[in-house]
Order: structure tokens, then sequence, then C-alpha cells
């Protein structure tokens, strides 16, 4: 690949490399290519402007002007407050800068561009007005119940604590919070990101996001706690009942127990004894197990078996102290129950990464997840830069980035964001726009009225 | 409201028809006497500062009930009602002049009267309280019939959830968003259906709050552009040194400029960590030490606390750098970590000066996987803290004291019993700063050996 090849950014999109394997899956050269061409700008923008198309004369044709957007540029670069006025501004900047990482943050009462003009009057007046309520996910979270990772990497076996995640969640945005138009979002590494866009929820003051967040937190651990979940009371909130009920309890002894065997050693067996608050249970269970320590069960056995004797011990003994009576539920809580991290969804001007960017250490971008459809989404199948530059290779210039037919790589997850997410958006926006327009015109209608 | 001279005012002119428990809506029509403006102040205001006091021991809810009748009692009761519902009027829309002038005075004045109003309003009667909730014009209906039927189930669990027996469990429940009622939201103390929350009739008190808060708020910001705009030049003779001379003196210090006990060089911040830091402190340097990280809550917490005790800009970088160079390279550092604490000395983005976190702001911070900040005597389990605290030289009888304290959920009682049996005297104050803790002992170390580094 030479330089001239590259800045040519005409007609010539082959590479000149036969052999299309490169040591690392992002590198510059390919995210010009990407954001050349497959970034779907205007679906961003549609989905950003949130029916303020100026067609209507009760849009505010302003309004996609006022969101904050940042760059993360090559070399840790960090701007700040960036700007458009429209989809085409976007677009330039993004083509002229080829950032690492483009976030998204709040609109503001005013452009945040002329941000410093308004720094002088005692009260701030640069503040944010509407943003969506989000949520961050992020595996790492999750590394003292997980064995087979840590850290930054992720397989098949610890990804179904995303998916339990992902339902959870979203079933109580919709049912108990009464949110409809939610985006769930590959984080392109580790993890998942929700974006909750009704109206309402971009309304929400930053102490009603706290509450929202502080509402989905149960696991409250550090190392310093041996105990992370604590259920109190004589029952379960119905929220954290249709949970277990629900998805939890099924999770936790199928899928998580076949891939987590989390009592088949004494280390891992003995982060849940410490969950249990009466020393004599733990010595009882402990010593049935060090026994059976030499068993010819399979590992995924071996913790099935220890997870039924627990459960007895527990169930005979749960009159013994109130705190017994939760002990089951809240082992099961801490290993699969969402761990989101609040701080993310506490203030308005946070600012959260874009769909559709390209993760700078696994090339991935960063896809939607369908909710309803969340069992089948696989992390390391979602669709790499390099794969991406080859498919435009193989098919030549048919790359169309309003393509979004099931033939491509990237089509898929652009169809998905349009009809499952961007038009019923859409559509309910502009009834919102058309209502208060109407409500308006009405009002001053009247005061002619004489 | 109008301020006039000192000269005898008759009773029945100003009796005003609102019920015990205003809601500071409007400032009616007055007159009020030059005296009566300052002291009444005051007296409210040692009000609002026991208050403050209560919240940042931890007291409970049940606790603060209690303190706030007292205190009430105690400072604003008057022989007549009609006079006593005056000096609360009065005396609230004066503090309201003092405190709008600053967005730490506004945050400071919003906290404490909406405590205030909280503690006053859950000891009426329930019929009272109802009152109140039509006062605000709040639109919310009873939930009766068929709804009410499809919900019983699930408003039982949300009871029995909350220990509530089912004789608790109550007859009346109000649909409201969920918005107008956060706190009960986040402590899930209501059932959630499709937006709506359904509030208990024992549980109004957390919407009306709501409502105090939201509405002091508003009007604090234009009490402020009045302020700034007319009254502070107009009165400039009369009101306004009053005015600036009340919020000064009640506010405690807070501890961003570091004192005289407090400036501390690198060489010494070993010894001194082990000698006169807080046990929450201790563990976070001590956890920086051994992991040569901390994440992002405990470099707060740990950071603005070193600048409260003199460590200056350049020797918190080279203190910082010094651990984290080992683990992420002087590179990242630089790039990652050298904002951050230069931001918190005032000297980036908007230049605020932070000030380091008080107990009570360390005790309701939120410790999650892979932290170390928080308060070790809530955040701890009770070995982890036992063996902290032996390692700070408590015998076994006073260790017991402390974890009788912490059992309680007086984090910040414990910690004083702590700092007393380590330095083996009585600190009559209650600690309520980490700074404040480390003021104290280094008094005391430096009493005993005036000269030797402590």
């Amino acid at each position: 690949m030479t330089r001239e090849e590259i800045d040519n950014n005409g007609d010539d999109m082959m590479i000149d490399d036969p052999n299309p394997k490169i040591e690392n899956e992002f590198n510059v050269h390919y995210l010009r290519i990407y954001y050349g061409n497959l970034f779907p700008y205007s679906d961003i923008h549609k989905w950003l402007s949130y029916g303020h198309d100026g067609k209507h004369p009760g849009c505010d044709e302003y309004y996609f002007g006022r969101r904050e957007f940042s760059f993360t540029l090559e070399n840790d670069v960090y701007l700040r407050y960036k700007s458009f006025k429209n989809a085409s501004a976007m677009e330039d900047a993004i083509k002229s800068n080829f950032p690492y990482k483009i976030d998204i943050g709040a609109v503001y009462s005013v452009d945040p561009d002329k941000r410093h003009a308004y720094a002088h009057s005692g009260t701030n007046l640069f503040t944010p007005v509407e943003r969506e309520l989000v949520f961050d996910i992020d595996i790492t979270d999750y590394d003292d119940v997980r064995y087979c990772c840590s850290g930054a990497d992720v397989c098949a076996k610890c990804w179904p604590l995303m998916t339990v995640a992902i339902k959870v969640i979203d079933t109580s945005l919709r049912d108990d919070f009464g949110f409809k138009y939610i985006l769930w979002v590959f984080s392109g590494r580790r993890g998942v990101h929700c974006w909750v866009c009704d109206a309402k929820a971009r309304r929400l003051t930053n102490e009603q996001r706290s509450a929202v967040a502080e509402y989905f937190r149960v696991y409250k651990g550090n190392e310093n706690n041996a105990k992370k979940v604590d259920l109190m009371g004589h029952s379960l909130h119905p929220f954290l009942a249709r949970s277990y009920v629900d998805f939890l309890k099924n999770f936790f002894e199928g899928e998580l127990q076949a891939n987590q065997s989390i009592f088949s050693s004494k280390e891992k067996y003995e982060k849940i004894l410490g969950m249990i608050t009466d020393e004599d249970i733990q010595s009882d269970l402990r010593g049935k197990w060090e026994n059976s320590a030499r068993s010819s069960l399979s590992e995924e056995a071996t913790s099935l078996l220890r997870w039924e004797q627990l459960k007895k011990t527990l169930q005979s003994k749960k009159n013994k102290a109130p705190s017994l009576r939760t002990c089951i539920e809240e082992i099961v809580f801490t290993f699969t129950y969402p761990r989101i991290d609040l701080e993310v969804s506490k203030q308005m001007n946070h600012l959260l990464k874009a769909p559709f960017c390209v993760h700078p250490k696994t090339g991935r971008v960063c896809v939607p997840i369908d909710p309803n459809n969340c069992d089948e989404f696989d992390p390391l199948a979602v669709p790499t830069l390099s794969q991406l530059i080859e498919e435009i290779n193989a098919g030549g210039l048919s790359m169309d980035v309003d393509d979004d037919s099931d033939k491509s790589l990237l089509g898929k997850s652009i169809k998905f964001f349009r009809s499952s997410f961007l038009e019923p958006l859409l559509k309910s926006c502009k009834e919102e726009i058309e209502s208060s327009y109407k409500t308006k015109i009405g009002k001053s209608k009247d005061t002619f009225s004489w | 409201m109008e301020v006039i001279r000192s000269q005898k005012r008759t009773a029945s002119n100003d009796i005003v028809s609102t019920p015990t428990l205003p809601l500071y809506l409007t400032a009616p029509p007055m007159e009020v006497r030059l005296e009566e403006f300052e002291l009444f102040a005051i007296d409210r205001l040692r009000v609002l500062k026991g208050v403050s006091d209560g919240l940042a021991r931890g007291r409970n809810p049940n606790e603060m009930d209690d303190l706030v009748d007292t205190l009430w009692k105690e400072h604003m009761r008057l022989p007549d009602v009609s006079e006593m519902i005056n000096k609360d009027i009065i005396s609230h829309f004066v503090l309201r002049l003092v405190y709008c002038r600053s967005d730490e005075l506004k945050k400071w004045f919003l906290s404490m009267e909406t405590a205030l109003f909280r503690h006053r309003f859950r000891i009426k009667k329930i019929e009272e309280q109802r009152a109140i909730v039509g006062e605000f014009g709040l639109p919310y209906k009873a939930v009766i019939g068929a709804e009410l039927e499809s919900l019983k189930e699930r408003l039982v669990l949300v009871a029995r959830s909350l220990c509530q027996t089912s004789s608790d469990v109550e007859n009346i429940y109000y649909k409201v968003p969920f918005e107008e009622v956060p706190d009960l939201v986040a402590t899930r103390r209501v059932l959630l259906q499709k937006g709506y929350a359904f509030v208990a009739g024992s549980q109004l008190v957390s919407l009306v709050v709501t409502q105090f808060r939201s509405h002091l708020s508003k009007a604090l910001i234009l009490t402020n552009r009045k302020w700034t705009t007319t009254i502070r030049e107009r009165e400039k003779d009369r009101l306004t040194p009053i005015v600036e001379a009340l919020s000064t003196s009640y506010l405690g210090p807070d501890y961003t400029q570091s004192s005289e006990y407090a400036d501390i060089s690198l060489k010494d911040i070993d010894q001194v960590s082990k000698s006169s830091f807080p046990l929450c402190m201790r563990h976070l340097f001590e956890k920086l030490r051994e992991d040569h990280h901390l994440k992002h809550g405990g470099r707060m917490q740990l950071g603005l606390f070193l600048k409260g005790v003199g460590l200056k800009l350049d020797d918190a970088l080279a203190f910082w750098r010094e651990e984290f160079t080992k683990k992420v390279g002087s590179e990242r550092f630089d790039k990652e970590y050298a904002y951050a604490i230069r931001h918190n000395y005032g000297k980036e983005g908007k230049r605020t000066d932070y000030t380091p976190y008080a107990c009570s702001k360390i005790i309701t911070s939120a410790p999650g996987a892979g932290d170390h900040h928080g308060c070790p005597y809530r955040h701890f389990s009770e070995d982890n803290l036992k063996a902290a605290l032996s390692r700070m030289g408590l015998s076994s009888r006073g260790m017991e004291d402390v974890m009788d304290k912490v059992r309680n959920r007086h984090y910040q009682l414990a910690c004083t019993l702590t700092f007393e049996a380590v330095y083996g005297t009585s600190c009559d104050t209650g600690i309520n700063h980490p700074n404040q803790y480390f003021e104290e002992s280094q008094k005391i170390l430096k009493s005993k050996t005036p000269t030797a580094p402590v």
C-alpha cells in the first residue's frame, strides 16, 4: 500500500495488497475507507435530529446543531464540544479528522461552539437540556465471577452474562418505566451500551437518571466485603422477583454452571461459602465437599451436585436466621444480575461512544443488538474493518452506504437499525412535534378570539 | 416584605392564613422590623446548622425527626402561633437572600431546607399531610377498583420487601409518574408499571419533598437575579451588610486552603500516613503503594484529601507519577492521569479549586468492583474492618466499642472513637471531615514533640 493510492480519495478503492492479512485489525488506512464509504451518516443524523428535519413548521432547525460530539484522534488527541449544523457538516468533519473514536454528548441550551459567549454571566446559561438515558455494561466488572477470561478478553463462555443483562434491563425499561425507543449497541470489545431515546427519557434530570440507575443496582461489591449482594426484606421487590424467575434462575442453573462450573474447585466454592452468613452451614458444606474432592464426576456435574446440596441445606435451615431466607437468591444474583456503570447513567453531560464506530483495539464495528434475539449475538462474529475492506475489494465499486440488504456484512445491522429502531422512533417524534405545534397554535388562536 | 424601623407592630395585622407548615411559595406582604430581620434569620440558621450536624453524624430518619422537632422548639418557638408562623416565613425568605449568592451557598441551603421540610412534614398527621399535598396543587389520583385489584398482589410484595407485615399494607395508593418520586424509585420502595409509581399514603413525604426542592431551587435562581440587579445596591447601607455577614460564620471550614498544621512534603508522606491519616485515607494510601494504581473514585478521594493536607501540585504530580509509572509507564501517566490531578488543583478546564470530600460525601459514595474509596466503617466487612483497626493499634476492647457503633450505623462516631483510642484523648466535636481528623491528629502529635517530624 503506497501513500499515493490511499490519498487518492477518488475512484480507486482497491487496496494494492494481494494478501489482506495484516498484523492488527485496526489501522488508520482502513479507518479512512470505512468513514469514506460505510459509516451511515444520514441514519445517525436522522436519529439525533429526532424529527427536527425542518420540514414541519414546528421543527427546531437548530436542534441538531446544539448536540455535543467529541472526537478522539490518533495519538490520543481529544476534541470536545464539537457540533455540526447538519449531516453534511458532520460528514465533512469526520472525513477530515478520521477520529479513532466518536462520542455523543448532550443537546445543550446553546451551540457548544458558542458556549464561551455565555460563560461570563453569573448563572450558567450553557447547560444540557436533553440527553438520552444511557447505560454501559462492561464485562470486566464481572471478573470476580467469571473464570474463563479476565480483563479485556471475552469468549462464548462469559458473553452470556451480557445477554442476560440485556434481557433483565430491557424488560424493566419497557414494563416498569414504560420506555419504548431503546437501542442496544455492542461496545466493540467487551460490553454493551443502551440508549433510551423516548422524549421523556431525554428530558430526565440528573437526579431522575440517578434514581433509575439506583433502581437497577443490586451488586455492591469490591474486594473489601465478602457479601456483595444483600437482599433484605421478607420478599423480593417485584422487579427483582420477575428478573429472577424469568431470567436469572434458569441462566444460573443452566448455562452459567455449564460454562463456569462455579463449585468445582476449593477456591471457587470458598467464594460462595463466604456469602452464607452462618458459620455452621459453611463448615457443614465445606466438610461434604472436601471429602468428595476426588470424585469421578465431571467439573460441570460436580458443580451442579454441590449447588443442589447447598440449596437443600439452606432450605432446611432457612428459619434459623432471617438473612438465610434470601441466601439462595443472593448467590444467584451475585453471579448473574446486571452490573451497570452507575456514573455513566447519572449525568446528562456524560459522553458515550457512538453506534457504528469502530473499536480501536479489536477493529470491530459497534453494531446494534436486537434485544429480542440477543441469545444469537456473537461478539466474535461481528464484522471487523479488515473483513469489510475485503468485502469492498471483492465487490468492487458496488458498496453503497444505503445498502441494507442481507448480502453485505454491515447491511443487516443497518437494516435493523432503520426498521426496528429509527422508523418507529421518528414516527413518534413527528407526531409529538405536530401535536405540540397544534397546541401552541391553538393557544395563540384563543388569544385572538375576542 | 417591607423592612421598617423599630416600632411596635400590632400582631393582628399580620395574621397569615397559612397552614402550620408553610410552603414558602410566595413572599407574603408583611412588615418586618430591622432587628427581626437579623435575629429571626440567625435563629433559623441555628436550626439549619443543627440539621446539618445531624445528617453528618449519620442520624437515621426517626432520629432526625426528633432532632428537628427539638431544634425547632428551641429556636423558633414563640408564644403566639401566628407570630411563630411569621417568624418561620420571614426567616426563610431572609435566608434566601443570604444563600442565593453563590452555587455553593445555594446547594447547602437547598439541602438543609429540604431536609428541614421533610422532617417537619413527617411528624404531621396524615390528614395534615394530605392537605399540604393539596396545597402544592398536585394532581395525583388514588388508585381504585379494577386497577387496584390487578396491582394488589405486587403491592403486597413491595411492602413485604420493605419488611412491612401484611397489616401494614395500606389501602390508599396514588398513581404518580415515576419522575416525581426519584428517591422512592432509587430505593425500590414503590411498584413501577409503564412509567408510573404507586405511592402509598405513608410515602407522600417523598412526593412533596421533591416538589418543595424543585420549587425552592428555581426560586433561589430568581432571588439571585433580583439581588444582583437591584436589591444589593439599593440596600447597601441597610440590609446588604447584614446579609453578607450572615453567611460566612456558619458553614465550617472546607479545607480548600490548608492551615498551618497541614503542610506536608513528599519525604514525610509515608510516615504521616501511618501517624495521622484517618482509616479511609490510610487504606487508599496503602492500596496505592501496594497496587501502584487506584481507580477514579479512589484517586479523587485521596487526591483531594492530600491537597487539603497541604501537598502542593508539583509534589502531588511527583507522588502519583512515582506510583503509577510502576504500573502503567510514564507516557500513559502523562497522557491519562496528570491532567486530572492538575484539574483537581484548579489548573485546567473551568478552574474550580475542588474541595476535599467531607465524611458525609464519603459515606454515601458507592464503591464497586475494584474500588477502595468510601468509608471503611460502612463499606468493609466486619472481619476486614477489625483487621484494619488492629493495624491501627486498637486493643480488642477499643475495637468492640467501635464495632458497636458500626453495627448501629454511626460511622462517624466509630471513626471518632478510633481517633480517641489512637491518640488517647477525647474528641468532643466528633469527626466529620478526614482533613479535620488529620489536623487534630497533627495538633496532638506536634504538641507532644514540637520539633520532630510527625
